[in-house]
């Protein structure tokens, strides 16, 4: 059922404690057999599993309030103990009460003014609206101070010193003090003093925290299982009563038969110790209980605990419906804000359809399909039909026509999944609002997830076996909500930085480079091949060369661009010279767009790319969301296009460099080896300059890590010469599709210097890393440096030295997964509750001021430029837009630097870091979700 | 504090919970009323009538304050000498003093950074007034559609900010940049340091900065440096243990000392002001020697050992101090940080000389420095390892952990653990003692936050959950909504 109208809230939820009259009262019955069901399996009354309170199996009533099965939510029994006990969480607490009031009186340990004084301060931390540990540090510092004192101030008696037998054994100048007569202690302590010690008497008497009574949970708490033998299980929580409920009875028995007093007092304690384990089976300084086969049991506190407990599993996180879960594949050919489902998944999943007397004749229809509509055509049916009294029908091949019959205005049809539905999509770990966007459907044969590659950043999805979920909203506010702030297009950029997330990543830039690349032509039939997938566009002029009609690549991409569009930029396959030549770059690295046509440039990373994609954070953010969604989708189709009209492979010969240089790189290395020997002796002679504050020994590691990182990028140098933008894996690297100069140089020069700890490899035997070099090696070969390139292949000892620098890598990961994974819940959970006021100021939700403007400049840093305000070069452009020579002159002083000057959004600095690279183990699957 | 409780603050000073109500609605809070100006009594005089305005201001005249909590560990006072204040910004240009004319004018704001930006490019050449308007003009306009909407998540944001590039950043600890003899802690362990607001750093550094009048001369700089790092006794002397004369024997490294300069009086005196040891100590044939008080080995031994320690000179906790050319003048890099002490150190450039101890510098220049040190460091650490994240997310983080005059860690000891609400605490960590210590004092939770809203299954108060709509049906003339 819907709710309309106004929701209801819950204003507020007091805590409190239960006096033994109140667990008494609210008892359903008293338990007092340790028994729980009879020979014929019928629960025994006044035993543990007494139908009073509450019903776990079908059919059955309750006999408290006469509900089913999930309308009756259990009631409380209670056990009589039969001598009082001390309850663990408070044992504390017990102890600070005991220490700070008087022995015999029962007053608070301090003279009228100091209580006096005291309290005051206790008042006005609350009035000025202390948080509740500074109200606490009040009380604690009163209770110190009471309990210094040595004799009593109201009554003179001298105070004896109370200490605390962990876990719950008082102990008065080492005379045992049983919780009976703790408890006629804690009775005479005045509600008034009680306050002074940060307790609210009108919520909970001390007396209380040593329990009289025993609350016992209904048994919808404690629910047995059955299991296929036919023998029951039963909870913890119920064994635990059991040996509670069998302890109490022998108790009170000995104690009515006059038994010796030690033995009863043996059989109190023991029934302490359980009801301490009922409440926490953790408690240090006893053992645990434990289940027949050795388990230890989960009781009450291990239940709220933890992050398999209440809280966080089922409280702050909760279950759903209507949601599906498969592995995710790709698709190029739906839009950026379009999920591919399969046609199973979606009729399982469905929205509900409120019947009105407009839509009554198609819910009809529809349901009369039932729910498995048949044709080669998808076509919704309904699974469920929810009558105007909220009952729920069933809809069935069979019954399909009689229901759909009876559908009137007023009911709520459950029919399946339609293209266009809107759905949420969301892939773990959920580390940002990214990871959850809401797509719109579209049904698909087979049985993946589809999507296009452009969302995979945002959700960091690959598809070697990667799963994700789909949630299909409920609502209409839901699904308005979603359509308006979840939409991938609405998140094209990113909240962190102000830069998009959103953009073409592999294939896709390699295929827009080839596109775009210097003057690439394109006959008739490869570019109507290339653009018959982006819909109807008008064919620019052609060109001609030799009779020939041709198009060039540019022409082609600027047939996507909007066009107006004015935009100037350096792409990723920019040299980065030392004086830019702009317009005269030979590499084509300057891009050039005016009137939303492409002049001059190359499109890759730079334009495209998810993070760093120039055209696409302008389009997005000048242009609007959907324009730049048509923009990426259009983008990808055309890189598609372009990649398969000009084909494009990678393989093992893209790594081949002549025997000339192979033989440089060995002369390098060579040298290398010789240079670290020559510090090695210079180090043994004693003739080695110490750096100031390092030993000799880091001074030589320092030398040599030096000589031979300068190795690995003479090797890689030398090898670059011979990799030139023919060569696929070049081209990968050099648009930024994947895989860098530098995993070229260690594919065709050599690996380099492997580390673990940021230094040479040492570890291992006694004074050298394997049995095959002498003892005391320093040189190359002995301390970790990989000569060879994967492609020539690893000397055995080299392998092994790299698998311990991958090794390092892998463990990194691990601990960096988990570190973070706690850093970002304690962030979340300490930020969660602040938001922007209406007067712009961001306070948590008690109120406390955090900031008086927002980032102190109230701008959302999702629609900041890179961070700033407003474009401010983009202004001047807009407002300047007819007057060249203004431009000129602006631009003459190099200000305008939108566009021209970088702003490295991701870039990594660290690119000429010496230490060895971590290689790649990635995939594998998505079990490490 | 919460509406609720500001009710009752009025309600118990004897004010009828009516009109304590009005005021709070109309967002006065007990302590804006009792210390109200003039104006603010005749707005609540035309709300309440002259009447009541009396008793109200008459019930809330109050002169005490909220007793300052103790703090775990009081300021230090550090006695610096009084310094000319430098201007905190530069003196606006006519550019930009004409642009804030012509806003002032259209009755609009706009920040000085965004005015500056602006000014900047256009310095130096030409533009007519009229074109600098309309720039103004458009400037204003996006940046007003640039603001944050309210009621935006922005914690939650900013937490997703910091915490998602964590998963892509390094543990490992590199050499610092620009001093390769140094180690310091980056990557996630150091953003993970910073949001704990741990007390020391795992390794403290200092990067002190000096005065015009030495930062050029190599010598001045390496006799600070060495001033400022500790030398122990053993650093620069061997130390002997003579049984027979019971004595200890120092004997000078020449060439040790001279690195360090120090001088042999300097260690006399030194040893004869340490502690155990005062006045034992004598020059003989240029060495020391420290004759033992008692005759007892163990003395003797405890001498020994308290000599080889004995610290001549230096600042305490810092073991090391290198000296770097950096944008042409010599900086002093420290290993160990004591911001304090270096600070009262002659020559010392007091504007820029900073450490990484974030507490060190809210102890040694208060919060709001404590603030600008925390955004500083994360930002540094964060960009260093390549990732952008935007300054305001920083900044938030930072503001919330300063917000209440003191530092305070981001976890269960710090923010989170003195959360209002008992089941925000309780879903966070150490669940069942919160629970528990809820039941003795009787909490109560009014449900604002996310969490707590979350747990009993309804709207939260943030985002879209913090507006009703509400349609009235049949109103249709007026069609009134809220």
């Amino acid at each position: 059922m819907m709710i309309t109208g106004v929701t209801k809230r819950i204003s507020a939820i007091k805590f409190a404690h239960l006096s033994p009259d109140e667990i008494r009262k609210m008892s359903a019955t008293k338990i007092i057999t340790a028994d729980t069901y009879d020979d014929d399996g019928f629960p025994i009354d006044m035993g543990l599993m007494d139908p009073h309170l509450g019903v776990i199996e079908p059919g059955l009533r309750c006999k408290t309030c006469g509900k089913k099965v999930d309308e009756c939510p259990g009631h409380f029994g209670h056990i009589d103990l039969a001598m009082p006990v001390i309850h663990v969480g408070y044992v504390k607490e017990i102890k600070k009460l005991l220490q700070s009031t008087c022995r015999s009186c029962g007053r608070l340990l301090l003279t009228g003014e100091q209580a006096e004084e005291y309290r005051k301060q206790r008042d006005k931390m609350e009035e000025y609206g202390a948080d509740t540990l500074e109200a606490s540090s009040v009380a604690k510092e009163t209770a110190r101070d009471a309990s210094a004192r040595t004799a009593c101030p109201h009554c003179g008696t001298v105070q004896l010193k109370i200490t605390l037998d962990k876990p719950t054994t008082f102990r008065e100048e080492g005379h045992k003090l049983t919780p009976k007569e703790v408890r006629e202690r804690l009775e005479r302590i005045p509600d008034e003093d009680l306050v002074s010690l940060g307790m609210d008497p009108s919520v909970s008497r001390p007396e209380w925290m040593v329990l009289t009574a025993l609350p016992v949970p209904p048994v919808t708490v404690r629910p047995s299982i059955t299991l296929d033998s036919g023998d029951r299980s039963e909870d913890d929580v119920t064994h635990k009563l059991v040996d509670v409920l069998r302890i109490n009875q022998r108790l009170r028995e000995n104690r009515d038969a006059g038994a010796p007093q030690l033995i009863v007092e043996d059989l109190w304690e023991l029934l302490q110790y359980h009801v301490t384990t009922y409440f926490d089976n953790q408690t240090s300084g006893i053992p645990p209980a434990r289940h027949r086969s050795g388990r230890p049991l989960k009781t009450l506190v291990q239940r709220l605990k933890g992050k398999e407990g209440r809280f966080r599993s089922n409280l702050s996180g909760k279950r759903v419906n209507f949601s599906a879960r498969t592995v995710i594949s790709p698709d190029p050919m739906l839009s950026i804000n379009e999920v591919g489902v399969p046609v199973e998944a979606a009729r399982e999943l469905t929205v509900p359809i409120h019947v009105t007397e407009r839509n009554l004749e198609r819910a009809k229809e529809m349901c009369k399909r039932g729910p498995t509509p048949p044709g080669p055509e998808y076509q919704p049916g309904v699974n469920y039909v929810i009558r105007s009294d909220g009952r729920r029908i069933k809809v069935t091949d069979k019954n399909a026509e009689t229901v759909a019959e009876t559908i009137e205005a007023g009911y709520t049809v459950e029919r399946h999944l339609l293209d266009g539905d809107i759905v949420l999509f969301n892939r773990q770990p959920s580390l940002h609002r990214m990871s959850i966007m809401a797509h719109e459907v579209r049904v698909m044969p087979y049985k993946t997830f589809r999507f296009n590659l452009c969302v995979c950043p945002p959700y960091n999805a690959d598809f070697d076996g990667d799963e994700m979920n789909l949630h299909v909203l409920q609502s209409e506010e839901a699904r308005a909500e979603a359509k308006v702030l979840m939409r991938v297009q609405e998140h094209i950029l990113s909240p962190r930085m102000g830069a998009p997330v959103i953009g073409s990543i592999h294939d896709h830039i390699t295929g827009s480079f080839l596109l775009t690349y210097k003057d690439s032509r394109f006959t008739r039939e490869e570019t109507l091949n290339i653009l018959e997938k982006i819909g109807s566009v008008k064919l620019p002029k052609p060109k001609v060369s030799g009779g020939h009609e041709y198009w060039t690549g540019k022409q082609l991409f600027s047939l996507i661009l909007p066009p107006e569009l004015h935009m100037t930029f350096k792409s990723s396959i920019c040299q980065k010279c030392q004086t830019c030549k702009k317009e005269k770059c030979e590499n084509d690295g300057f891009v050039v767009i005016r009137n939303g046509r492409l002049i001059m440039g190359t499109i890759d990373e730079k334009a495209l790319g998810a993070f760093k994609g120039r055209i696409v954070d302008k389009l997005a953010r000048d242009y609007g969301p959907d324009v730049a969604r048509q923009f990426i989708d259009k983008a990808t189709k055309l890189a598609i296009g372009a990649i398969t009209v000009r084909g494009f492979t990678t393989g093992i010969d893209d790594e081949d460099i002549p025997e000339q240089a192979k033989r440089e790189i060995d002369d390098a290395m060579t040298q290398a080896r010789m240079k670290v020997e020559e510090h090695v002796q210079a180090y043994r002679r004693g003739e080695l300059e110490q750096m100031p504050g390092r030993s000799l020994e880091e001074t030589l590691e320092v030398e040599i890590m030096k000589v031979l990182g300068k190795a690995r990028d003479t090797a890689g140098q030398i090898a670059g010469r011979h990799l030139g933008l023919e060569n696929s894996a070049v081209i990968m690297a050099r648009s930024g599709a994947r895989g860098s100069m530098l995993n070229l140089s260690q594919m065709a020069g050599a690996i380099g210097q492997q580390a673990v700890r940021g230094e040479r490899l040492s570890r291992g035997y006694w004074n050298r890393t394997l049995p095959h070099f002498q003892k005391g090696d320093l040189g190359s070969e002995a301390r970790g440096f990989v000569r060879n390139c994967y492609k020539s292949g690893l000397t055995p000892t080299e392998y092994f030295f790299h698998s311990m620098g991958g090794r390092e890598g892998l463990v990194d990961t691990a601990v960096r997964t988990s570190r973070s994974g706690y850093m970002q819940r304690r962030l979340i959970n300490a930020l969660e509750d602040l938001k922007v006021m209406q007067d712009g100021s961001v306070r948590n939700t008690a109120g406390t001021i955090v900031q008086f403007e927002y980032g102190e400049d109230g701008i959302d840093p999702m629609k900041s430029v890179g961070g700033d305000a407003v474009d401010v070069d983009d202004v001047i452009l807009a407002v300047l837009g007819d007057q060249g020579e203004l431009i000129a002159k602006v631009q003459e002083k190099g200000a305008l630097s939108y566009g021209i000057q970088d702003r490295d959004l991701l870039e990594s600095s660290d690119e000429t870091e010496t230490e060895a690279e971590e290689p790649e183990y990635e995939g594998g699957g998505g079990e490490e979700m | 504090m919460t509406a609720k409780n500001a009710v009752e603050v009025f309600v118990r000073k004897g004010i009828d919970e009516k009109t304590a109500q009005k005021l709070v609605d109309a967002g006065y809070t007990f302590t804006k009323v009792a210390r109200a100006s003039d104006k603010v009594k005749r707005e609540i005089e035309k709300m309440l009538g002259e009447r009541r305005l009396k008793h109200v201001l008459e019930a809330v005249k109050t002169k005490d304050r909220m007793p300052r909590k103790k703090k775990e560990k009081p300021l230090k006072k550090v006695h610096l000498k009084k310094m000319p204040v430098p201007p905190k910004v530069s003196e606006p240009t006519p550019l930009e003093q004409k642009m804030f004319k012509i806003l002032e004018k259209k009755g609009k704001r706009l920040p000085r950074a965004v005015v500056q930006d602006l000014a900047s490019r256009l310095e130096g050449v030409e533009i007519p007034d009229k074109l600098i308007d309309r720039m103004l003009e458009m400037t204003w306009e996006r940046f007003d559609t640039h603001k944050v909407d309210p009621n935006e998540s922005v914690g939650i944001i900013a937490a997703q900010s910091i915490g998602e590039p964590g998963t892509q950043m390094t543990m490992r600890t590199f050499h610092y940049a620009g001093v390769a003899e140094m180690n310091v802690t980056l990557g996630l362990p150091r953003l993970i340091e910073i949001v704990d607001a741990r007390r020391v750093p795992s390794t403290p550094i200092m990067e002190i900065h000096l005065d015009e009048s030495v930062h050029d001369d190599l010598e001045k700089v390496r006799l600070i440096a060495s001033n400022i790092e500790r030398t122990n006794l053993i650093d620069i002397a061997d130390v002997d243990t003579d049984i027979n004369l019971m004595e200890v024997i120092v004997k000078f490294d020449r060439k040790k000392m001279e690195r360090k300069s120090a001088t042999a009086e300097e260690v006399l005196k030194a040893l004869n002001k340490a502690k155990g040891m005062k006045g034992l100590a004598e020059m003989r044939e240029g060495n020391i020697v420290i004759r033992c008080d008692e005759p007892s080995y163990k003395r003797l031994q405890r001498i020994s050992e308290d000599t080889k320690f004995c610290p001549i000179k230096g600042v305490e906790g810092i073991q090391r101090a290198v000296i770097r050319r950096v944008g042409g003048h010599y900086v002093i890099y420290t290993e160990g940080s004591n911001l304090e002490k270096v600070l009262l150190i002659d020559h010392v450039d007091r504007k820029r000389t900073t450490t990484n101890s974030i507490l060190e510098i809210y102890e040694a220049l208060g919060v709001e420095a404590a603030r600008r040190a925390i955004i500083i460091e994360a930002s540094r650490t964060l960009e260093e390892q390549g990732l952008t994240v935007d300054i305001r997310h920083i900044m938030l983080v930072a503001d919330l952990m300063t917000s209440d005059g003191d530092v305070k860690a981001i976890g269960r000891h710090g923010i989170s653990g003195r959360k209002s609400s008992v089941l925000a605490r309780a879903a966070f960590e150490i669940t069942s003692t919160h629970l528990l210590r809820a039941g003795i004092t009787g909490e109560v939770d009014t449900l604002e936050g996310v969490v707590e809203n979350i747990i009993v299954g309804q709207p939260v108060t943030v985002g879209t959950g913090a507006v009703n709509l509400v349609w009235a049906p049949g109103a249709k003339e007026k069609g009134e909504s809220r």
